[in-house]
């Protein structure tokens, strides 16, 4: 049922705290995360190949905030954040997208789910990736399938995130619970929430990088941005530079859905 | 966002099916002289096979197609659910409206219930349509307060100008529907550029809200978790250069708007044929238009999640 369970007092609210002032950028936690859920409860997570983008829970960043000397440099894993009031639930026209009422976990039933991807476009946080092998939607399940695994040692019995991560820059925890360890967590560092503009209410918290001891100095003035997004325009740019030096275009090389079409758009537009 | 061309056929043919069934509705309430039973059954054709084609197309969007039927479920929450039930039950007047047609060649007082139960169904299923894209807090240029009036526009637009060419085409001289598709039309592009006009600017959400590390100062990414494009980027991560985007705005006002009204105006001054070729003529400039409006309505919307891929604004 894609209706929201109705919050009780003393709701669990499993979830995650991230630390980044520790966070180390290695990737482990990402690729832990795709060893488990690739032969658990979501799998098989489809493979980066020609047809199919590849399906990963755990993404690490790496941004650079601020100038000069006060600039940081923060490792920045995103996964799902498992939000007290996920519009990715609701929005879903199968009731195959649900919070469980237990512990907060939010999870995608693959056998009633229709792959209309609205899921995603509604979730803020990137957490769902839509899985073209299985035609499903796929997100981080906080390793369900591991976390109540009584096969298990009680001290594995935690997402595969967390199991692995070297600098133990996550935390995973109860923060429906004041007293827990994540919670108190969160009270001393001051841990806080991805944009909280959304009303989405996300329970999984980030600890914000420690001030900067005195006396160092580091830091380049970054006169550089760089996004990955405007493909359209860095294509364009590309293709201007392919023409000037004759060499083949990006465009013409790209091939799958509809490059014909957006190749011969493109001429008729830049015309 | 990416312009999946199975969602812009479903939403511009639904669109344009419901608006058309209206006017018919609306037509046999006000003007049932107007209307006999071929005018009525090609009319109601066209109309449900536009809404037809539409919901079918919607289906090719989905992973599961087979599944489709499980959309019917979550009407409680969801607008695409509420779509899908509202488009079903606007078969019921609609189809009876044609039972009526067919069973009777002047069904005079048998009609006139399902021709006002069509009116309520085809606004409320396009509201739905538009109510799918205008609940998405992620995407600023969807959570617009002129995303439903857009639809309701458009779908009531393209659907009078079928409406005005299928009356032409069966000798009908109606001035007031012709005034009808200039009267709708001018409105329709008003909202229009309103809505342009209203995705200018930024939305509340930035690199440094989505990662909280504003408090240092500006964020950049550095460094992007993977060399090659992934889902999010596709799907979310669509866009169109500006130039491109100026260039296809101009070519929709001219093929939406421009050439139809001048063609309808042309109909209503010379009449005979030369009307029911400007009105054919005009149904199909609209239809390329509105294709092209509709890919720019994709096209053109940011989503919040580009935020942690670089993007400056969303």
């Amino acid at each position: 049922m894609t209706c929201l369970p109705a919050p009780f007092p003393g709701q669990k609210k499993l979830g995650l705290v991230i630390d980044l002032d520790t966070c180390v950028g290695c990737h482990a936690c990402a690729v832990n995360c795709k060893e488990w859920n690739a032969s658990g409860h979501s799998g098989p997570l489809s493979d980066f190949e020609a047809k199919s983008d590849g399906v990963w829970f755990n993404r690490v960043h790496t941004y650079e905030a601020g100038e000069g000397e006060a600039s940081r440099t923060v490792h920045f894993p995103r996964s799902c954040l498992h939000c007290e009031e996920p519009a990715c639930v609701t929005v879903c026209p199968t009731g195959a997208s649900y919070k469980r009422a237990e512990d907060g976990i939010v999870l995608v039933n693959a056998d009633t789910c229709i792959g209309c991807k609205l899921c995603s476009w509604a979730c803020p946080y990137g957490a769902r990736e839509f899985d073209e092998d299985d035609g499903v939607m796929k997100k981080c399940t906080l390793c369900v399938d591991k976390i109540y695994n009584e096969n298990l040692p009680e001290e594995d019995r935690q997402p595969a995130c967390v199991a692995t991560c070297p600098a133990s820059a996550r935390h995973f925890g109860d923060l429906g619970d004041p007293n827990s360890k994540v919670s108190k967590l969160v009270a001393e560092r001051g841990g806080y929430d991805l944009m909280p503009e959304m009303g989405y209410k996300p329970v999984n918290k980030y600890l914000p990088p420690r001030p900067k001891k005195t006396g160092a100095s580091c830091g380049s003035k970054a006169s550089e941005e760089f996004s990955l997004i405007d493909l359209a325009e860095r294509r364009a740019a590309k293709d201007e530079i392919a023409v000037k030096t004759g060499a083949e275009p990006t465009l013409a090389k790209a091939d799958g859905k509809g490059a014909a079409f957006l190749r011969w758009a493109d001429r008729v537009l830049s015309r | 966002m990416h312009p999946a061309f199975s969602v812009i056929l479903f939403t511009t043919a639904s669109g344009a099916g419901y608006g058309l069934l209206l006017w018919f509705a609306l037509c046999s309430l006000a003007a049932p002289d107007w209307i006999d039973r071929p005018l009525a059954l090609t009319t109601l054709l066209f109309g449900l096979a536009l809404v037809s084609a539409g919901l079918g197309s919607s289906t090719l969007h989905l992973g599961r197609p087979e599944r489709a039927w499980r959309a019917l479920s979550q009407w409680r929450t969801s607008w695409l659910s509420r779509e899908g039930v509202a488009a079903i039950a606007a078969y019921v007047p609609a189809g009876l409206l044609a039972l009526a047609w067919i069973v009777w060649p002047r069904p005079g007082g048998v009609a006139i219930l399902p021709a006002l139960l069509m009116i309520p169904a085809a606004l409320a299923t396009t509201y739905c349509t538009a109510m799918i894209y205008a609940s998405l807090k992620t995407v600023r240029q969807w959570r617009n307060r002129f995303t439903v009036p857009n639809y309701y526009a458009l779908g009531l637009f393209t659907g009078a100008l079928l409406f005005a060419a299928i009356l032409r085409l069966f000798g009908r001289e109606t001035v007031a529907v012709d005034i009808a598709v200039l009267v709708v039309g001018a409105a329709t592009l008003a909202l229009k550029l309103a809505y342009w006009r209203s995705i200018e600017g930024r939305g509340a959400s930035t690199a440094e809200s989505a990662t909280g590390l504003g408090g240092f100062g500006t964020v950049r990414l550095f460094e992007a978790p993977h060399t090659e494009e992934n889902y999010l980027m596709r799907e979310m991560g669509f866009s169109i250069a500006r130039k491109h985007a100026a260039k296809l705005r101009r070519l929709c006002l001219a093929a939406l708007f421009g050439a139809p009204l001048l063609l309808t105006l042309i109909a209503l001054l010379a009449g005979g044929w030369i009307a029911g070729f400007a009105a054919v003529l005009a149904v199909i400039s609209a239809g390329a238009g509105v294709l092209v409006e509709r890919w720019l309505f994709f096209a053109e919307a940011t989503h919040v999640v580009t935020l942690f891929y670089g993007a400056r604004a969303a």
